[in-house]
């Protein structure tokens, strides 16, 4: 992780400062979200205990239905469709950025957050065995991170699992946004695109008991760079 | 030079009508359709990231990025949309382009389809579908292989089904043995003298 944030550095430093992409298309300060990984952007491969479990409970059945809600990447689709699995495909903070850019204050607004929701989570009860959230939930304020967890709960099979990521339990005004590709079912090869703001919410472990408190468990999995893996279980 | 042309303008009433041609034509009014269509330079040029370049569009139809259909199209040869499509597309054993000026708001079944640009609707590709950079697809994937690259988007669910295995056709059919159709020797004869 400390080369990762040497070069995290440069990459937000801009073009020419360390050979690395330059910052997104803005130019601006403020990060803004990018949707996918262009030429030299910094990536790493890591192992992962919550991907482990999310897919070693599926051992064995084919023919269930996954969402992935980083958006269709040629690597996820490669691999849930090998394990015989229908992939779905939901670019969730695409869409994010698209009904709320960086405006936090509209999230709590109840209108925007069911247009939201209809647009992004708009499936039928019960729908899928599992759910790969990646980081996608950690970006949004309290009120609209509450009603995308319940929109989740309720899309989800009975017995189905939902795989999230939150980068660190302090409060912090941005984080490292990535994309994550998975390479086997412990690697995930993470594409750093950036950094992007945050509701500065505190997620520990206590927090994230609270917002999963609907469903039946949920498992942690602590990495040595302070990503938090949460595995949960309608 | 007015001798010339003297003798030119009296030579014209007698010249048979198709020797016109080498004259300098008239500047003719500009087709549109064929002035939309996507030239071979503008594919070249196309945005194609870490895939293969498209191939020539030889033996294609197109539909220009000008044009709006609203109906059915059963094609039983590549076709290339650069334009508005709304209702079915059936290219049953062949390959459908989506340019990058193209809006597919359509069902879609065909043998191959490239998306380079946006298509509403379910989309059924017997053997592939590659969503390139780009391009933008709202619906359910049923195929044999999708190829996407990174930037396109794509909202919707992949199947992935096995495609049949097709007799190549190349093979010579079974010949039906109850009824035997009889050929002249001499007309045979005569078609292979053609040839």
């Amino acid at each position: 992780m400390g080369l990762l944030s040497e070069r995290l550095k440069g990459f937000l430093r801009g073009p020419g400062s360390s050979g690395q992409a330059g910052p997104p298309a803005n130019g601006g300060n403020s990060p803004r979200f990018v949707s996918r990984p262009g030429r030299g952007e910094v990536s790493e491969t890591r192992q992962s205990r919550g991907l482990d479990q999310f897919f070693g409970s599926f051992r064995d059945q084919t023919g269930l239905s996954i969402l992935d809600l980083g958006g269709a990447s040629q690597e996820n689709i490669n691999f849930i469709t090998s394990l015989g699995h229908k992939f779905y495909s939901e670019d969730f903070l695409r869409i994010y950025h698209e009904t709320f850019g960086e405006d936090i204050a509209d999230q709590a607004n109840p209108g925007r957050i069911d247009y939201f929701l209809r647009r992004s989570l708009e499936y039928p009860d019960g729908q899928f065995d599992g759910v790969l959230a990646w980081d996608a939930l950690e970006y949004m304020g309290p009120a609209l991170l509450a009603a995308t967890a319940d929109r989740l709960l309720h899309i989800l099979k009975p017995k189905g699992y939902l795989l999230a990521i939150f980068h660190s339990a302090e409060r912090k005004q941005t984080v490292p946004c990535y994309s994550f590709r998975i390479q086997d079912p412990r690697t995930l090869h993470a594409i750093l695109h950036g950094e992007r703001a945050t509701s500065q919410q505190l997620f520990n472990n206590r927090s994230l008991e609270k917002l999963f408190q609907k469903f039946e468990s949920v498992k942690f999995f602590l990495t040595r760079d302070s990503l938090r893996e949460v595995i949960v279980r309608k | 030079m007015s001798v010339w042309n003297k003798q030119r303008r009296e030579d014209e009433p007698s010249r048979p009508l198709n020797t016109n041609i080498t004259r300098p034509a008239p500047p003719a009014p500009p087709v549109e359709t064929k002035k939309e269509a996507p030239t071979l330079s503008s594919m070249s040029s196309m945005p194609v990231g870490r895939m293969e370049p498209e191939p020539a569009r030889g033996g294609s139809a197109t539909i220009g990025k000008a044009v709006k259909i609203a109906g059915q199209i059963y094609s039983r040869e590549d076709l290339y949309v650069d334009g508005d499509v709304e209702g079915t597309i059936e290219l049953m054993d062949h390959k459908l382009t989506i340019g990058p000026n193209g809006k597919v708001h359509a069902g879609v079944k065909a043998r191959e389809v490239v998306a380079l640009g946006t298509i509403q609707g379910n989309v059924e590709a017997s053997e592939r579908i590659e969503i390139r950079k780009d391009a933008k697809l709202v619906g359910d994937i049923k195929t044999a292989r999708i190829v996407i690259e990174d930037g396109a988007y794509f909202k919707g669910s992949i199947d992935i089904v096995k495609s049949e295995p097709k007799v190549a056709p190349s093979q010579p059919r079974p010949q039906p043995a109850a009824a035997p159709v009889p050929v002249p020797m001499a007309a045979a004869s005569t078609a292979d003298a053609k040839r």
